[in-house]
């Protein structure tokens, strides 16, 4: 099963000294490297803070752009890695590997994987559409 | 003695308490699918019900059972392979019809001591029944009506909420086991003693649930406090170093040796003072009383050792007063340590008060009522009424023994603290 790893973390004002920064990458160097390794690695981005962040709705038929995150809350998604793990327990095992998971939280998602056909006929209907 | 002259209706009855939990665990690790397992066993419990009565119970019940609910599983995939049309689901299909065939109703049916942990689909099944991705109150409800066997109504009595409640949180658990992936194994070594606490938690519950059993007219429910024995009995095969299996293990036996004193002719609750000792099993106290030294041995005590110690002073007593309260109340008194709980102090203080009598033991439920953390529990308010009575507070006894009439539903607890209120009043 595919599982989506959402790492919440607090979001710092300035940036960590070097010597913390250097220490981050290197453990998430080790666990990207270790996860590729024991092939459960699909993909994975880390997420520039949430002072970049903008959310967007349509309400009738107008699009509203807001600035800032869909939710404040005072843990914010910072990253994510897509992994394909044998079940919930090595997708739970491999969530707490997680450098972030020692200060803030991992939320694990299943992928809800669709029919192929269901996305085919999803696009095709768009295109018939436009 | 066979079992065909038994009346095929009350086999029926006692091979679904005993039986339905193996079958289904069988069928859920085939299947994959707890729903379509559930099914196919209930599918095999009705035709023995239209078929026993007629053509006769047949020799081994439990295997009949079990491959009857088999090939219902086989029919109803056929029914949906009519309707799938992918050559993969197709593919499945035939891998878990292949399965489906070569369980072997006798070999699923083995008593727990000659099984390898490793292919007893109950030890699968619980953990993933137990799985602390379940929230606990689905974690219980799953494992009493899987591997139980208890109905949904009986479940939701014994966790006091509506039965709609209690199906729909089954319902969501089981989702949440399919679409999340919980897993149908046994942990990983390194993962099994922290996957531990949460079965035995639930296993005790079992068990509480089998003596306090919230149907009212029947007080012991054998089939339930002997399924939590017998899983307490496989967990410690599978784990022998692990002194809180063990130590649950000897707390159900030395529970379940005074079983048949429980309960007087009508059904009515005996207390542990006026049980008959002499009726206790003594075989049983004595295999209780050794799972116990073996555990201790091990030198990591828990909460199961500490109240199995508690349970084997009980037990080794000729009489009630000539029982070590002393020694209990320090137990007890270190497991409210280890394991703060102010029902733990509540039983503290029921030791304390036979120990050193009434008022100090009414002293200590004071201080826990003023907690307010157990205003709903009948037992603070029982405890209370009892204290008071001894101690000649008429009055303030059967206001207490009135509110804990309010919160009991149990009919063989009601009629005892009814029984106590009128001799109140009549003296």
């Amino acid at each position: 099963m595919r599982y989506l790893l959402l790492i919440y973390g607090q979001e710092t004002e300035e940036a960590p000294p070097d010597d913390v920064a250097a220490a981050s990458h290197a453990a998430y160097a080790t666990f990207t490297a270790d996860i590729k390794a024991r092939g459960l690695f699909q993909a994975g981005e880390a997420l520039t803070p949430t002072s970049t962040a903008t959310t967007v709705r349509v309400v009738d038929g107008e699009t509203i752009a807001t600035d800032g995150p869909f939710a404040e809350t005072k843990e914010a998604l910072g990253g994510f890695y897509l992994i394909e793990a044998r079940d919930l327990d090595e997708a739970i095992e491999t969530a707490a590997k997680i450098p972030a998971a020692q200060e803030g939280s991992i939320e694990v998602r299943p992928i809800w994987e669709l029919p192929t056909d269901y996305a085919m006929a999803a696009s095709g209907e768009a295109s018939a559409g436009g | 003695m066979s079992v065909r002259s038994e009346d095929p209706h009350a086999v029926v009855d006692r091979l679904f308490r005993q039986e339905q939990g193996r079958a289904v665990a069988t069928l859920i690790r085939v299947l994959g699918d707890f729903d379509l397992a559930e099914e196919a066993v209930q599918d095999a419990f009705i035709t023995a019900l239209e078929t026993w009565p007629t053509r006769g119970v047949p020799d081994n019940p439990g295997a009949w059972i079990t491959t009857t609910a088999r090939n219902r599983a086989i029919d109803r995939l056929r029914r949906r392979r009519v309707l799938a049309e992918k050559a993969e689901l197709l593919g499945r299909q035939a891998l878990i019809e292949e399965e489906l065939a070569a369980i072997d109703p006798d070999a699923a049916l083995d008593g727990a001591d000659s099984m390898s942990p490793i292919v007893d689909d109950r030890l699968r099944l619980i953990f993933t029944c137990c799985h602390p991705a379940l929230a606990m109150d689905a974690r219980v409800a799953l494992t009493l009506r899987t591997l139980g066997g208890l109905s949904t109504p009986e479940i939701a009595r014994a966790f006091l909420v509506p039965e709609a409640t209690l199906a729909q949180r089954l319902v969501r658990a089981k989702r949440k086991i399919r679409d999340a992936g919980i897993p149908y194994r046994v942990p990983d070594a390194h993962a099994l003693p922290e996957r531990l606490d949460g079965v035995l938690r639930v296993l005790y519950l079992v068990l509480n649930e089998g003596y306090g059993a919230s149907t009212g007219d029947r007080l012991i429910r054998r089939e339930l406090s002997a399924e939590a024995i017998r899983l307490a009995r496989v967990l410690g095969s599978l784990m022998p170093d692990e002194p809180e299996v063990l130590g649950l293990l000897a707390l159900m036996v030395l529970h379940d040796a005074r079983r048949e004193t429980r309960t007087g002719p009508r059904g009515e609750l005996v207390l542990l003072e006026d049980q008959d000792r002499s009726q206790w099993d003594r075989a049983r106290i004595d295999e209780g009383q050794s799972l116990l030294e073996r555990a201790m041995r091990m030198r990591r005590v828990g909460p199961y050792q500490l109240q199995a110690a508690i349970a084997s002073l009980h037990d080794e007593a000729p009489t009630s007063d000539a029982t070590d309260w002393a020694q209990i109340a320090a137990l007890y008194r270190i497991l409210c340590e280890i394991q703060p709980s102010p029902v733990v102090e509540l039983n503290r203080a029921v030791a304390v008060a036979m120990a050193d009598g009434p008022a100090a033991g009414l002293v200590l439920v004071d201080r826990i009522a003023a907690g307010g953390q157990l205003d709903d529990y009948p037992y603070l308010h029982s405890t209370r009424a009892d204290l008071l009575r001894r101690l000649g507070r008429r009055a303030e006894a059967a206001d207490a023994y009135r509110a804990a009439l309010e919160l009991t539903a149990n009919e063989p607890e009601r009629a005892f603290l009814a029984g106590r209120l009128t001799r109140i009043g009549a003296n």
